[in-house]
């Protein structure tokens, strides 16, 4: 029972929620960059949220199907087709063996997330299968790969699932290709002056090509702050690095644990899917907020997963 | 004990708290030790630590906990240090003995370190094997500790232009920092002999033979006595 690689696509990893309390080991998280889309995609699925997944960056992946299951795709706007015909992103759809699955590329944001009922079936490592290449851990055969041709990715039939969709107003458009960052202020958020910061807070970054799992960098107004380095401590998801050229780096998932540059804050963890949507030439603003209105902002977007908000098709 | 700790914001579940503004074996054992009381203390709360030279990063979830309670945490926890008197009452403290095999055919830059800083190939090894290291920092990559500090004499700075392949269980030097690489990787070290000891195996448990705040000593062995340990060349 499986989905057969027919093209791996760009690069494709399996994810789950992620890799967590390994950190003393040097393990970072990994799991999905856009973590809401990721989410729905399984509750599209009828699963359990953090399921192992597909993240499909910028496209390309097209499976067969060698059961009968259902399937979703949420996330960037790509074209998805099943046998040749188009089909909805946002909803499950059935498929059966022998069916075709073709993901094109996207038209805006940078990855989809392609779940499967039941979730797709990897041996854990770390309790965890996320994909995470440079450590070569996770993924479908343990070692850190991304997916290849030929491949079988095991998963489990679902007879007779509910077929669901997200509705339109709860969906990520990402055709703007900007976004504005909330952070809170904190590691070494002293060593940058005020005038540093003013210009951080007024300046509309650009992402750059050199962006990727472990980080984004951006370019815009140079920040130099009072020091050079610092003793190399734990570094958290959002985290925003500046390194000598005095542009700022903000850590996703793959980033290393620990570092020396210092940091002015951290982007909120809602907002990281906006920022790993752009692509290159895509632009961004930060926006400092306190804790309280961070954790206000957390449990407004939970929100929306704890009361069900999928619309039941009928079909 | 020092009691100038801070504690700063990190993210949105997230504080670090800074022991000190260097690092010594001390204050690596009072992170080690705090580290301890706070899995204890926040319990299912707790995402996640990382322990570095002079820091402890505290993750937690923001669903089950807030800033404030974990704030406290923290600060019974660093009270708890005043009890404990010694290293050796916690598992810290623990000695771990890494077995090296030290030679120019295991270690490529041992005459070069030996060269820089005027000194035998030997006197190099003895002084090597002469301290016990901190381990100060687990990080870089999966397994990669970084241990303090190697005697002065030894101490050489990075190769300027790094290696495409250092190999897994290669013991290495730079400036006053010594480590062994748990895989192949890049890396611009100066390597001084193998190991034959696996640092990271996720496959065992515990999947590495040293934490933060462990000690350890390296300790000389021969061609033999390394490929009967399961070493490569």
């Amino acid at each position: 029972m499986s989905l057969k690689v027919i093209k791996p696509g760009i690069y494709s990893l399996l994810q789950d929620g992620g890799r967590y309390g390994q950190h003393s080991m040097g393990l970072t998280t990994g799991g999905p960059l856009d973590r809401n889309a990721f989410r729905w995609a399984n509750l599209l699925c009828e699963n359990s949220q953090d399921s192992a997944s597909i993240e499909v960056t910028v496209g390309g992946l097209v499976l067969e199907s060698t059961v009968t299951t259902t399937l979703a795709v949420t996330g960037a706007d790509i074209p998805l087709s099943i046998n040749k015909q188009p089909a909805a992103l946002w909803q499950s759809h059935s498929v059966n063996p022998g069916d075709l699955i073709e993901l094109g590329f996207a038209r805006s944001g940078n990855r989809a997330y392609l779940a499967i009922g039941g979730g797709f079936q990897a041996e854990a490592i770390f309790n965890s299968v996320a994909t995470v290449p440079r450590e070569g851990l996770g993924g479908l055969n343990a070692d850190g790969a991304a997916l290849k041709s030929g491949e079988l990715l095991p998963c489990k039939p679902t007879e007779n699932a509910s077929l669901w969709q997200l509705p339109e107003n709860l969906r990520a458009d990402y055709r703007e290709n900007s976004a504005l960052l909330r952070m809170v202020l904190g590691y070494q958020q002293e060593c940058f002056n005020e005038t540093q910061k003013q210009l951080f807070f007024n300046t509309q970054y650009s992402v750059t090509k050199n962006s990727d799992r472990m980080g984004f960098r951006l370019q815009g107004a140079e920040i130099i702050p009072t020091i050079e380095g610092i003793l190399s401590e734990g570094i958290c998801l959002g985290a925003i690095q500046f390194p000598a050229d005095g542009q700022p780096i903000v850590l996703l998932n793959d980033r290393q644990t620990m570092g020396g540059y210092p940091k002015i804050g951290s982007v909120l963890s809602v907002d990281i899917g906006k920022l790993a949507q752009l692509s290159a030439g895509g632009t961004v603003r930060f926006e400092a907020i306190s804790i309280d209105q961070a954790q206000s902002l957390l449990a407004e977007n939970e929100k929306q997963f704890v009361s069900n908000r999928l619309l039941k098709l009928c079909l | 004990m020092s009691t100038d700790k801070t504690i700063s914001i990190a993210g949105e579940n997230a504080l670090i708290v800074y022991f000190a503004d260097k690092p010594s074996a001390v204050i690596s054992t009072e992170i080690a030790n705090t580290a301890d009381k706070l899995k204890t203390y926040l319990g299912a709360t707790l995402i996640d630590l990382v322990p570095s030279y002079a820091s402890l990063l505290v993750i937690f979830d923001p669903f089950k906990t807030d800033h404030a309670s974990v704030r406290r945490a923290i600060h019974t926890a660093i009270k708890d240090l005043n009890k404990i008197t010694t290293a050796t009452e916690t598992s810290s403290g623990l000695l771990v003995t890494l077995p090296v095999y030290y030679s120019s055919e295991s270690g490529p830059d041992l005459q070069r370190v030996a060269d820089s800083a005027e000194l035998s190939v030997e006197e190099v090894i003895a002084l090597h094997q002469q301290t016990e290291y901190q381990v100060y920092a687990i990080g870089f990559a999966p397994g990669f500790a970084y241990l303090g500090e190697v005697d002065p004499r030894i101490a050489t700075p990075r190769l300027a232009t790094p290696r495409q392949r250092v190999p897994r269980g290669a013991v290495a030097i730079a400036d006053q920092q010594t480590a062994v690489y748990p895989a192949q990787s890049p890396g611009g070290w100066n390597l001084i002999g193998l190991c034959p000891i696996l640092m990271f195996d996720p496959k065992a448990t515990p999947s590495m033979p040293v934490q933060v705040g462990n000690q350890v000593r390296f300790q000389s062995i021969d061609r033999e006595t390394f490929i009967a340990m399961g070493g490569e060349l």
